[in-house]
């Protein structure tokens, strides 16, 4: 399976539809190299704002550039970007309605040296609140490729979360994407697996073991986490004796809030695997506090297992 | 300026005070200080400075208006009514259910330009709006009223220090210096100190004006399209409630209601200036 930095795709991607769409305009709050606007810095430099380490003042300049007719991206790490300027985002950009795109790049736990200060446990739940927010959390480089260039067609502000870490292409440039949509990557009959982001791949893993011991699990990719497709939540929760949604984010306010949000009426166990409410914190690797804080295809096996 | 120019701005201020009162009325509560305190700078930029066509609010070659302390938008209220953005019979709806005048400022009232009222942001969004001016060469010019107690955001100083190293020459703040925030005199709540020393420090032209002085206010506005390669800061000083005897320099008055005979006696004051 191919390994890709979904960073690299995200800044290129940026840098391609920018070539294409002039509204396109990029803002970092010095963080070029990291959130990879720095393709769009080095080619079209008059497109590029370094607005220094100040994300509430990035925030509302984007507003005034959108509510100008551009299209701007802001782009810090999650925890700035949807933590540090979050009343501009809500009084600026979300009231209004206007087409920022807001980038939180090293999301999750990703940023794995830094500990928890850099690391961004409820975002999601932080952005989700806001009404007229969309919130997208691509599961690969190609998907984070088809958010940047469909983000161009939305109306309203987007909150795109990615990840500092490498990860698998689930998908491929034929497969078909929209924001709103989701995906079934492998379909079963016993659970259904909602899950977003690096749990994705998790999700796969767990769903090979369980097959193993006569466990048929459905696993869908959630990239849309707002709006979410109630419509679609229903389809894959007929007939199933379950759900489990897994996320890289707190138990509170992220993916699997929204599901069971979504399905409060329905007769049907739920269970989640995310962030027990807490922090993160450094570690050598990414990997490490995955295990640690439970994200893990066995944290979903025995979730999947506790509903049968 | 000839006089009698000068004496029909006076005139659209006066409007522009019975406007903000129309909007208040009686028993309703209202941010009659600020919006008082403010009128003549609202005046001097809607109906003498900025290239705006009410026939074609989005015209995109027009300037741009924030009001970045969103508690005075009863005199912008005023000012959109006045130039016909929409009915001055609305203005008495103001704040009411269902009622496109809200009680901040939002891009859905026709000539509002940004959302405010969460202090301190609506510089930094001007910001934005000027280096688009510049990415697009237009010459359009952002002008951005901030109130005093405001500049305690340190949103204003990321905003402040952007626009210098961005050389935003097309963008112009408005210090609305009444002296006075929500619950009482600057000097005795929290001072922001010498406002004109620090926005020269940052990389500003500054100047410091009489903020209900037609002719300063005019030639001030002016003086700013002279300035090549750096943002200017107009510190006007104002008088918080202006024009309404009982509530001038009264904090009170910052957000509050007026009774019938408090109504009755600021009619006969804006009438009587």
């Amino acid at each position: 399976m191919k390994i890709e930095n979904l960073r690299e795709a995200y800044g290129k991607e940026l840098l391609a539809v920018a070539r294409e769409d002039s509204r396109v305009v990029a803002l970092d709050a010095d963080l070029c190299g990291s959130t990879m606007t720095i393709f769009m810095e080095k080619e079209m430099p008059e497109r590029f704002f370094e607005m220094g380490i100040a994300e509430q003042n990035m925030v509302s300049v984007a507003a005034g550039l959108s509510l100008s007719g551009k299209i701007p991206f802001v782009n810090s790490f999650s925890v700035f970007a949807a933590g540090q300027p979050y009343n501009q985002i809500r009084q600026g950009v979300a009231l209004p309605n206007l087409n920022v795109r807001i980038i939180g790049s090293s999301c999750g736990l990703s940023d794995a040296g830094d500990g928890a200060t850099h690391q961004s446990v409820e975002d999601i739940a932080i952005m989700r609140a806001i009404p007229n927010m969309a919130v997208i959390v691509p599961v690969d480089a190609e998907e984070t490729r088809k958010v940047v260039r469909a983000s161009l067609q939305h109306q309203g502000p987007i909150y795109i979360r990615i990840t500092r870490s490498l990860l698998p292409a689930l998908t491929n440039r034929h497969t078909e994407f929209k924001i709103g949509k989701m995906l079934c990557l492998a379909e079963g009959l016993d659970i259904t697996v909602f899950a977003t982001g690096i749990m994705v791949f998790k999700a796969l893993q767990a769903r090979e073991i369980l097959s193993k011991k006569g466990i048929s699990v459905r696993v869908i990719n959630v990239s849309t986490i707002k709006p979410l497709n109630i419509e679609e939540i229903f389809k894959y929760t007929k007939g199933v004796k379950g759900i489990v949604t897994a996320e890289e984010h707190s138990i509170i306010g992220g993916l699997g809030s929204a599901v069971v949000e979504a399905l409060c009426d329905m007769k049907i166990p739920i269970k989640i695997v995310g962030i027990q409410d807490q922090f993160g914190q450094s570690a050598g690797t990414h990997e490490e506090l995955l295990e640690y804080y439970g994200l893990t295809a066995q944290s979903i096996i025995e979730k999947v297992e506790a509903l049968l | 300026m000839e006089n009698n120019k000068i004496k029909e701005l006076e005139r659209k201020a006066k409007i522009i005070r019975e406007g903000i009162l129309n909007c208040i009325g009686i028993d309703k509560k209202g941010h009659l200080g600020g919006s008082m305190s403010s009128a003549d700078l609202v005046t001097a930029l809607y109906f003498y400075k900025m290239r705006i066509n009410p026939e074609n609010p989005d015209d995109p070659e027009r300037d741009r208006f924030i009001l970045s302390k969103g508690h005075s938008v009863l005199a912008q209220y005023a000012a959109l009514s006045e130039l016909g953005y929409f009915s001055k019979s609305e203005l008495k709806r103001t704040k009411e259910f269902g009622s496109f005048l809200q009680g901040h400022p939002e891009v859905r009232t026709p000539g509002i330009e940004a959302n405010t009222g969460s202090l301190g942001q609506g510089l930094s969004i001007g910001v934005g709006m000027a280096l688009a001016a510049k990415l697009d060469s237009k010459n359009y010019r952002v002008y951005v009223i901030l109130g005093d107690g405001e500049l305690c955001e340190g949103q204003i100083w990321e905003a402040i220090t952007c626009a210098s190293f961005y050389n935003l020459d097309n963008l112009v703040a408005i210090v609305d210096y009444n002296q006075m925030q929500a619950s009482g005199p600057i000097k005795e709540r929290y001072n922001t100190g010498d406002i004109k020393a620090k926005f020269e420090a940052f990389g500003w032209k500054a100047w410091e004006i009489d903020g209900h002085n037609m002719t300063d206010i005019i030639v001030a506005l002016d003086k700013t399209e002279q300035v090549k390669n750096f943002p200017s800061a107009i510190i006007a000083y104002t008088i918080k409630g202006k024009g309404v005897s009982f509530a001038e320099n009264n904090y009170s008055f910052h957000n509050n209601s007026l009774t019938q005979e408090q109504y009755e006696q600021a009619c006969k004051d804006i009438a009587s200036i």
